[in-house]
């Protein structure tokens, strides 16, 4: 049903070096309507992202973010440990999804006043790791009350797009491609430490998150075809009401899976 | 000071020549900018951990391409390992091999895979051989009272 505007942007066929790499990095902030519009649109999306938002004053943010790092390479918890240390971030390194859920205080024991009482502000999680992988964890964490607002990014050294994608359908905030870089590390900080102050804004002021929509200014060059899903035609032509009546799925799929 | 300087060319050749042999890639740069004087020794003790990785795990592929019966889902899990880390000190020509020796992995092909282990093997010899070389010359310069230059 798609297929026109699938056919057009062929995702799935683009050889990853010529995705540009923020935009690939931040599926997850675009509304998936904005993918159909293809590689022209990207450069445009590249500049709304979050990379290219100025950082205000950090210390006007208050505390350093603490980040709990999950990885089974040696290696890998070394450098990622080494990044955000130097991005200033507080960082908490474990090798497994069960140690990092016993961090938490989530394998079970029942003592919700867990750790050392220092807040998490962020998950960073390698994919393939021995025993519970990262996209279980994600789910754990998901699942959990006390845990599911923490953002979570996975980290891989494959790309894979079925992979990338369940991830972010299970509420991933990102997925980095390894080794990750500094500039990985900044632009993550940088985000997060926006969505604390502004999410202690709306506390304040009672908001509801409507930002990334009220973000893109430009309108959107397709018009819907008929059996567009309700959430995507709403999010096109916010005033217009010709839309399918019928909302089969919640998250439709802009292209074609393996 | 003139010895520092010779020292300090020297070091900046050596560098140079490995990355034009592709033994290490722009990651080993970000590595190296990653240190300062609070953590002076950060790409040492990376590298260190990658050469204990390493070595555990050509052991363990050693021993899983020995067996009767070959667990390739086991040999692909280590070459994966090996894979990873050598991408996150970019030990460029190491991976190469990896991602070869994966390919061998799916198709369940033994001489190939016996092959790859042999030849990253060899490519880990050549990085190890070269990094300590590396590391060497940094430490003549510190040494002799000197920096290393960036």
């Amino acid at each position: 049903m798609f297929s026109s505007i699938a056919h057009n942007l062929h995702y799935k066929s683009l050889p990853l070096h010529s995705v540009p790499p923020p935009l690939y990095k931040y599926w997850k902030q675009i509304p998936r309507t904005f993918l159909v519009m293809g590689s022209a649109a990207g450069e445009f999306l590249r500049h709304v992202l979050p990379e290219k938002v100025g950082v205000s004053d950090h210390s006007a943010a208050g505390s350093e973010l603490h980040v709990l790092a999950v990885d089974d390479s040696h290696v890998d918890r070394k450098v990622i440990e080494r990044l955000l240390k130097i991005s200033s971030c507080k960082v908490t390194a474990v090798e497994s999804g069960t140690r990092a859920l016993q961090f938490l205080g989530l394998d079970g024991e029942e003592n919700s006043v867990g750790f050392d009482g220092l807040k998490v502000n962020l998950i960073m999680t390698d994919y393939s790791m021995p025993g519970m992988t990262g996209y279980e964890l994600l789910k754990k964490i998901k699942e959990s009350k006390a845990f599911r607002k923490i953002p979570v990014v996975i980290m891989s050294s494959e790309n894979i797009l079925t992979r990338i994608d369940r991830c972010l359908e299970e509420g991933a905030e990102e997925f980095i491609v390894k080794p990750v870089k500094l500039a990985d590390v900044r632009r993550l900080r940088d985000f997060i430490m926006r969505g604390e102050e502004e999410g202690e804004e709306n506390r304040k002021k009672g908001n509801h998150k409507r930002k990334l929509q009220d973000d893109y200014s430009i309108s959107p060059p397709l018009s819907p075809a008929p059996s567009l899903d309700c959430e995507i035609s709403s999010l096109l032509l916010p005033s217009s009401s010709s839309s399918s009546p019928e909302c089969p799925s919640k998250r439709p799929r802009l292209w074609v899976e393996d | 000071m003139d010895g520092v300087v010779q020292l300090q060319r020297q070091l900046l050749d050596y560098t140079t020549q490995l990355f034009q042999e592709g033994f290490l890639n722009d990651q080993f740069t970000q590595l190296q900018q990653l240190q300062d004087e609070t953590n002076p020794d950060f790409v040492v003790e990376v590298v260190s951990l990658f050469f204990e990785d390493s070595e555990r795990l050509l052991n363990e592929l050693a021993n899983t391409l020995d067996q009767q019966s070959i667990d390739f889902r086991k040999v692909d899990s280590h070459v994966h390992q090996l894979k990873g880390s050598s991408s996150s000190i970019g030990a460029q020509r190491v991976q190469n091999v990896c991602i070869a020796f994966r390919n061998f992995c799916d198709a369940q092909n033994t001489e190939g895979c016996l092959k790859c282990l042999q030849q990253v093997k060899n490519e880990y010899a050549l990085v190890k051989n070269k990094l300590e070389t590396l590391f060497q010359l940094e430490q003549q310069i510190l040494a002799a009272g000197g920096s290393i230059p960036m």
